[in-house]
């Protein structure tokens, strides 16, 4: 093997004038972090509510969630964020489709990215919402009711404050999915970790470098996530279940 | 956009089906059955007495699931040809073709995927059946693979078919390297004659269908083999 390695090279400037090329994969993690955050609001707040709908006794509401997942889970995500970027701004109005068109650079990728990943990353929200709302011993729902509560209220005030609680260890890996499908982002042009680091290959020819910087990027990236999210997990667990953490405190 | 142009799809499906598919089948079938293969020696290292082994085995699972697959399909395609030229003893690097670096990421992918599924089939098996293979004389590797392996294999097909649809699903991303997989085929042709909807609604269409297809498979398959314990 006669790879020339050169690590230098993150310290050297970037042809497009911004700063060194470690500095231009910095603000690619900015742009994975802003796109990922972005989407999980979008998949917490669609998710949450798909997968409490999915749990009610409405046999159509139920059905239409179903339909909902079905559709998001069994198309690969690159031909989502295809549609969401080439073809959704066909089927809408064409004086809304124009302004899809004519948004500036980084948001006219930007923008349908969020949109894909939020919708795509709802659907396992949702999965893991009903799971947790099923997870509930039947006495809870049963409680509520004897109480006189609504559904609604059931809901509101019984059931999910404890699934959201409970489900909050298997979302951890789900925003940590986020992050990573961000990098989906990059085939529609959203220069993105993942994409920075592609372009940093092309215009150093340090394929190692580049692949590597990012590499460890992500991989610190995923460790704050971890340890801020088992912070979290630590304080809203509930109390007197075994799960989490086998007892104690961190 | 002008009405949608069935026959933009009607005369293109020998190229999406004949080229695109069969490519992207090939890739699937091959990497699940390489994946699964590297992905049980990796959950037995990860289950091992030796440390060592555990420890290689869980880094490398680990490192896999912490980034993106895009940004692992970029690595191999350009690390490959660079171990092929030191395997072969060559001065420079032997461009290995899109398939052929396609099939080695997505088995070293997915085998990490697949690991994590086996561990937890080998770890759901009671220790009993080791130690009574142990006590009829079987080694660790006919343990392994005459009393370990098979029942863990077959609790866990349901959950290594839902993986493989998400292989299926994951080999669309090959098109970052410029590959012909179905999806490729797709978006080749979408640029060329400029039909972006139909052919990426075509595209959206059958991916649903097929995966829809075979997780309902996978369904039905669960609901007979789960009862035999």
């Amino acid at each position: 093997m006669n790879y020339h390695w050169n690590w230098g090279i993150l310290l050297q400037q970037e042809p497009g004038g911004t700063g060194t090329y470690l500095h231009y994969l910095i603000v690619g993690l900015g742009w994975t972090l802003a796109t990922a955050l972005c989407a999980w609001v979008i998949a917490l707040v669609l998710g949450a509510v798909i997968g409490t709908l999915r749990t009610t006794n409405n046999a159509w509401v139920v059905r239409l969630g179903n339909a909902y997942v079905e559709i998001f889970r069994n198309i690969p995500l690159l031909v989502q964020m295809f549609l969401w970027f080439f073809v959704m701004p066909e089927l809408v109005p064409t004086s809304l489709g124009d302004a899809i068109k004519q948004m500036p650079p980084p948001w006219g990728a930007f923008v349908p990215a969020v949109l894909c990943l939020g919708t795509f990353t709802s659907v396992r929200v949702a999965e893991q919402t009903r799971a947790g709302i099923n997870s509930l011993p039947r006495g809870q729902r049963m409680a509520g009711t004897a109480m006189g509560l609504t559904q609604l209220q059931t809901y509101r005030y019984v059931i999910l404050p404890q699934a959201f609680r409970i489900i909050l260890p298997p979302l951890t890996s789900e925003f940590m999915n986020v992050i990573k499908n961000s990098s989906v982002a990059l085939t529609i042009g959203l220069m993105e970790l993942t994409g920075r680091a592609r372009s940093m290959q092309e215009f150093s020819f340090q394929v190692f470098e580049a692949f590597a910087a990012a590499t460890v990027i992500y991989l610190l990236t995923n460790l704050v996530v971890v340890l801020l999210m088992r912070w979290i997990e630590g304080r809203v667990r509930v109390p007197g279940l075994i799960a989490m953490g086998g007892g104690g405190g961190h | 956009m002008g009405g949608f142009d069935w026959s933009e799809i009607t005369t293109n499906l020998p190229y999406l089906f004949g080229v695109g598919m069969v490519f992207t089948v090939k890739l699937t079938v091959l990497a699940m059955v390489g994946g699964i293969f590297f992905g049980t020696l990796l959950a037995m290292m990860r289950l091992s007495r030796f440390r060592l082994l555990a420890w290689v085995s869980g880094g490398y699972v680990n490192l896999m699931r912490s980034i993106p697959l895009v940004l692992v399909i970029f690595w191999f395609f350009f690390l490959v040809p660079y171990i092929w030229a030191w395997i072969l003893r060559e001065p420079r690097p032997i461009p290995v073709g899109t398939f052929y670096s396609a099939l080695i990421t997505f088995t070293m992918f997915e085998a990490a995927y697949y690991c994590e599924i086996m561990r937890a089939g080998i770890q759901s098996i009671p220790r009993g059946q080791v130690w009574s293979g142990f006590a009829l004389g079987l080694n660790y590797w006919q343990t392994m693979g005459h009393i370990v392996l098979p029942q863990a294999f077959r609790n866990m097909v349901p959950v290594l078919l839902t993986q493989t649809i998400i292989l299926f699903q994951d080999t669309s991303l090959v098109y970052v390297i410029s590959a012909t997989d179905f999806m490729g085929a797709a978006a080749k042709i979408a640029n060329r004659d400029y039909r972006l909807v139909e052919m990426y609604t075509f595209a959206a269409a059958v991916y649903f269908v097929i995966s829809f297809s075979l997780s309902l498979l996978v369904k039905r398959l669960q609901a007979t083999i789960a009862v035999i314990r």
